[in-house]
């Protein structure tokens, strides 16, 4: 038995219902990269499906080994939704080789594992795969959408009492990941690092808005109106940034990206049932002209008040730069000569 | 004669199984499952069309931008509008960005680690190998993973973040460029370049584009030690291994084209067979879907006619895969079809010798990384600050449009039918299923199926080492398989 083993913080990371884009996303680890991150933690991948070698048999031996016991399971991470259907039998994936629907063995794995996490929001929510009429019957781990009536239940509790994890995200920002697995790892986690729907309060505890490089034009009301605009985008273009739980705008992805930086929307994918927004995700929906979504924490009657008064008080170089792809009015300076 | 399974196979991207019929230390009959449905065409009947964007690349965490630029161009095929030379010239970097970066997870983290299985100890070049490929503990991986990530802030730059951008839209890019982005993606690529020439290539991406023959390769590799790079080292151990005779397809390959430079794509559309090139005609596409858990199977249907209705209990279905087919023919698609296609000379003779293979396959992915990163750098300076990088116009009530691309692994389709304003029809066909294509009604095995017949099986294995070469030489990916 290795070290790790020894240490009990073994890991088994699974896929099923999703795209895999989490894996993907955690490759871009930085600072350290994701092996060695894992390392410093002295994590052992029992496997992961794009970085171990095993395949085949030699993987159904371990899934055994695990099953019976053999091997301590201290961390289940499931990536993509977990597939009921069709009619409940978990047929829409059978996990290759095995004869056994994947559902069944992320059954049978959770209630071994000390700590079962969910990765993105595929396997916390359902996610994406949920969307339109749902034909795969997909649910999270512990959610279904926003009720706790997905694959384990209400009641589940993993090994170490704890609730499932919900690293909620499509995709997930690998270091959401890498950082939960470290408090984990470390025996930090604990109830309260989670929110009211199992995501880690880390980064669910921050707003996208925050940080948000539009924030000038949304203070000002000065809003794009097509994509590349550099206005802000909630009030034509369908942005949640200020409802949405995550510090995509303050932690930043593939070095210096971002939603917003990337110039589109935000669309709440830290969120349950995001994928299905009931309009069209680049569009604000608006009731009398006022977006129907409004800011976290804001009382409609002030956001109304502001917002007009903001407009009114909009500097010309905000209104043009706001419909504009490219700065066309740099701000006023003292030092400059000249119109 | 009951079926040997190999599976759960990793280093797929998904779940894939696939079952054979072995004698004699041979395979001789192979049949692919895919394992997964979740149903996307299904999710996207009734959505606003421009939901496209944000349901498609999340079909794959992988190919997420090829999704996206796809569906841009189905989009863009209904609106009738193009992108300024701004935003080609974005999304161009965008997808090779991808595709390199695929190239090289498959490179280092999917094909190379099954060198050094146990299986191979006893080889000369096992110990080498080994400590430079071993899955997780080798040194290659300790040093492809930051240069990677680093590359991938070219997306932070364009596309906001990977995967999964919204950046990508039918007129162009949604994120304008000034002279400080493109200087900072001079200098990523810079980075890159010099990560490709010491460590995969050991010689400048210019040498490498400039062989011409298998000859000229030899003679180019016998000039170094065999582990002077990562090419090299692969080189050595196709030779040992013969993998030029492992994994032999139909030789009809299929590119749909890509990188469109102002009318011109950098790689071209067409059709190889029979030793020539001829005209795609995308008309004779046909789904079959005798052998998938997929209901209406009677008459294979062009994707625009196309439905995607599961059965479980389909009879004579083992997969979830359709099989697509070209004016009835199984046709292989990647890096190796898009490059004997768009007539890379080194490509040409090795196709022409002897066809698709594993080394081939292999060689070829090599290749196309040195060409797209010469070709990024000519983009680059094509980014034109202060010029727009986005075309907008609405989008019809009614209309029809098709999207095609090529995602690392092959070729990739969008077709679409909108009607009163939202999606009535939305078909997919992605590269692996193109590959990893079930029998269709005339019982001609997929791809795969063909290439796996004649792998060797060693005496008392249960995964056949071959068989796995085989299946990972395509660079798979399951999740846009089925979708």
């Amino acid at each position: 038995m290795t070290e790790s083993l020894k240490r009990g913080r073994n890991l088994l990371w699974l896929q099923s219902g999703g795209c895999g884009g989490c894996s993907m996303s955690l490759l871009c680890a930085e600072s350290p990269d994701v092996l060695t991150t894992l390392d410093a933690l002295g994590i052992h991948l029992l496997w992961h499906p794009s970085l171990s070698e095993t395949s085949g048999a030699d993987l159904r031996d371990l899934l055994e080994q695990i099953e019976a016991g053999e091997i301590p399971l201290d961390i289940l991470c499931l990536e993509g939704s977990v597939l009921r259907g069709p009619n409940g039998t978990g047929k829409f994936h059978m996990m290759a080789g095995t004869g056994r629907p994947m559902m069944e063995w992320v059954n049978t794995l959770s209630a071994l594992a000390k700590h079962v996490v969910a990765v993105g929001s595929c396997a916390a929510y359902g996610g994406i795969t949920a969307a339109g009429g749902n034909p795969s019957d997909a649910c999270g781990l512990q959610y279904d959408g926003a009720e706790k009536t997905g694959l384990l239940g209400e009641e589940f509790r993993a090994r170490s009492g704890m609730p499932v994890v919900n690293i909620a995200g499509c995709p997930t920002h690998p270091n959401w990941v890498t950082e939960t697995l470290m408090q984990i790892a470390a025996g930090q986690w604990t109830e309260q690092d989670m929110d009211e729907l199992g995501r880690p309060r880390s980064y669910a505890d921050h707003l996208v808005h925050h940080g948000c490089p539009r924030n000038e034009y949304y203070e000002f009301k000065a809003s794009a109106e097509k994509p590349s605009d550099l206005g802000c985008m909630m009030e034509h273009m369908g942005c949640l940034g200020t409802q949405a739980h995550a510090d995509c705008n303050t932690r930043l992805w593939n070095g210096q990206g971002s939603c917003q930086r990337g110039g589109y929307a935000c669309i709440n994918c830290t969120a349950p049932e995001f994928e299905e927004p009931g309009h069209a995700f680049n569009e604000t929906p608006k009731i009398a002209g006022i977006p129907v979504g409004l800011p976290t924490d804001m009382p409609k009657a002030w956001f109304v008040a502001l917002a007009s008064l903001s407009k009114a008080a909009t500097p010309k170089r905000l209104k043009e730069n706001a419909v504009a792809d490219h700065i066309r009015i740099s701000p006023a300076s003292r030092f400059r000569k000249g119109p | 004669m009951s079926r040997h399974i190999v599976g759960p196979f990793n280093r797929v991207e998904g779940d894939l199984e696939v079952q054979l019929e072995i004698t004699a230390g041979q395979v001789r009959e192979a049949w692919v499952v895919s394992p997964l449905y979740r149903g996307f065409e299904e999710i996207l009947h009734g959505k606003d069309p421009s939901d496209a964007m944000v349901y498609t690349p999340r079909i794959c965490g992988i190919c997420s931008v090829s999704q996206s630029v796809a569906a841009a161009a189905a989009l863009a095929d209904c609106q009738g509008v193009m992108m300024p030379p701004n935003g080609e010239a974005a999304v161009n970097l965008i997808l090779a960005n991808e595709n390199v970066a695929d190239h090289l997870t498959h490179f280092y983290l999917f094909f190379m680690p099954d060198f050094a299985r146990e299986v191979y100890a006893a080889e000369s070049w096992y110990p080498k190998i080994t400590e430079r490929f071993k899955a997780i503990s080798g040194d290659a991986v300790k040093q492809v993973l930051p240069a990677r990530a680093e590359f991938m802030h070219l997306m932070g730059l364009l596309a906001g973040k990977w995967p999964h951008s919204l950046a990508i839209q039918p007129g162009g890019t949604t994120r304008s460029v000034e002279i400080q982005e493109r200087m900072r993606i001079g200098s990523i690529l810079f980075s890159f370049r010099r990560f490709l020439e010491s460590a995969l290539f050991g010689d400048s991406l210019e040498n490498i584009l400039a062989l011409d023959s298998l000859d000229d390769l030899h003679t180019w590799a016998a000039q170094y030690p065999w582990d002077h790079s990562d090419f090299c080292r692969f080189l050595h151990v196709a030779s040992a291994l013969k993998l030029d005779e492992l994994g032999k397809g139909s030789n009809t390959f299929m590119s749909n084209g890509v990188y469109p430079c102002q009318g011109e794509p950098l790689f071209k559309r067409g059709l190889w067979e029979g030793n020539s090139v001829s005209a795609l005609d995308p008309d004779k596409i046909r789904e079959d879907l005798s052998h998938s858990w997929m209901s209406h199977r009677k008459d294979p249907k062009h994707p625009y006619e196309g439905i995607t209705i599961p059965d479980a209990d389909a009879q004579d279905g083992y997969t979830w895969c359709k099989a697509p087919r070209l004016d009835g023919q199984v046709v292989e698609v990647g890096a190796l079809a898009r490059q004997v296609v768009n007539g890379h000379p080194l490509v040409r003779d090795l196709v022409r010798l002897n066809g698709g293979n594993v080394r081939n396959r292999v060689i070829a992915r090599l290749l196309e990384i040195a060409r797209v990163v010469v070709a990024m750098e000519d983009w680059t300076q094509e980014l034109t600050p202060g010029e727009p990088c986005c075309n907008n116009v609405p989008m019809p009530e009614e209309a029809m449009g098709c999207g095609m691309t090529e995602a690392a692994r092959g070729s990739l389709g969008h077709w679409l039918k909108i009607k009163n304003g939202r999606i009535l029809n939305y078909q997919i066909i992605s590269p692996t299923t193109w590959n990893f294509s079930p029998r269709d009604a005339q019982g001609t095995p997929g791809a795969l199926e063909q290439a796996l017949i004649g792998a060797p099986v060693r005496k008392g294995e249960k995964d056949p080492v071959a068989v796995q070469h085989i299946v990972r030489s395509f660079d798979p990916c399951m999740v846009c398989t089925v979708h």
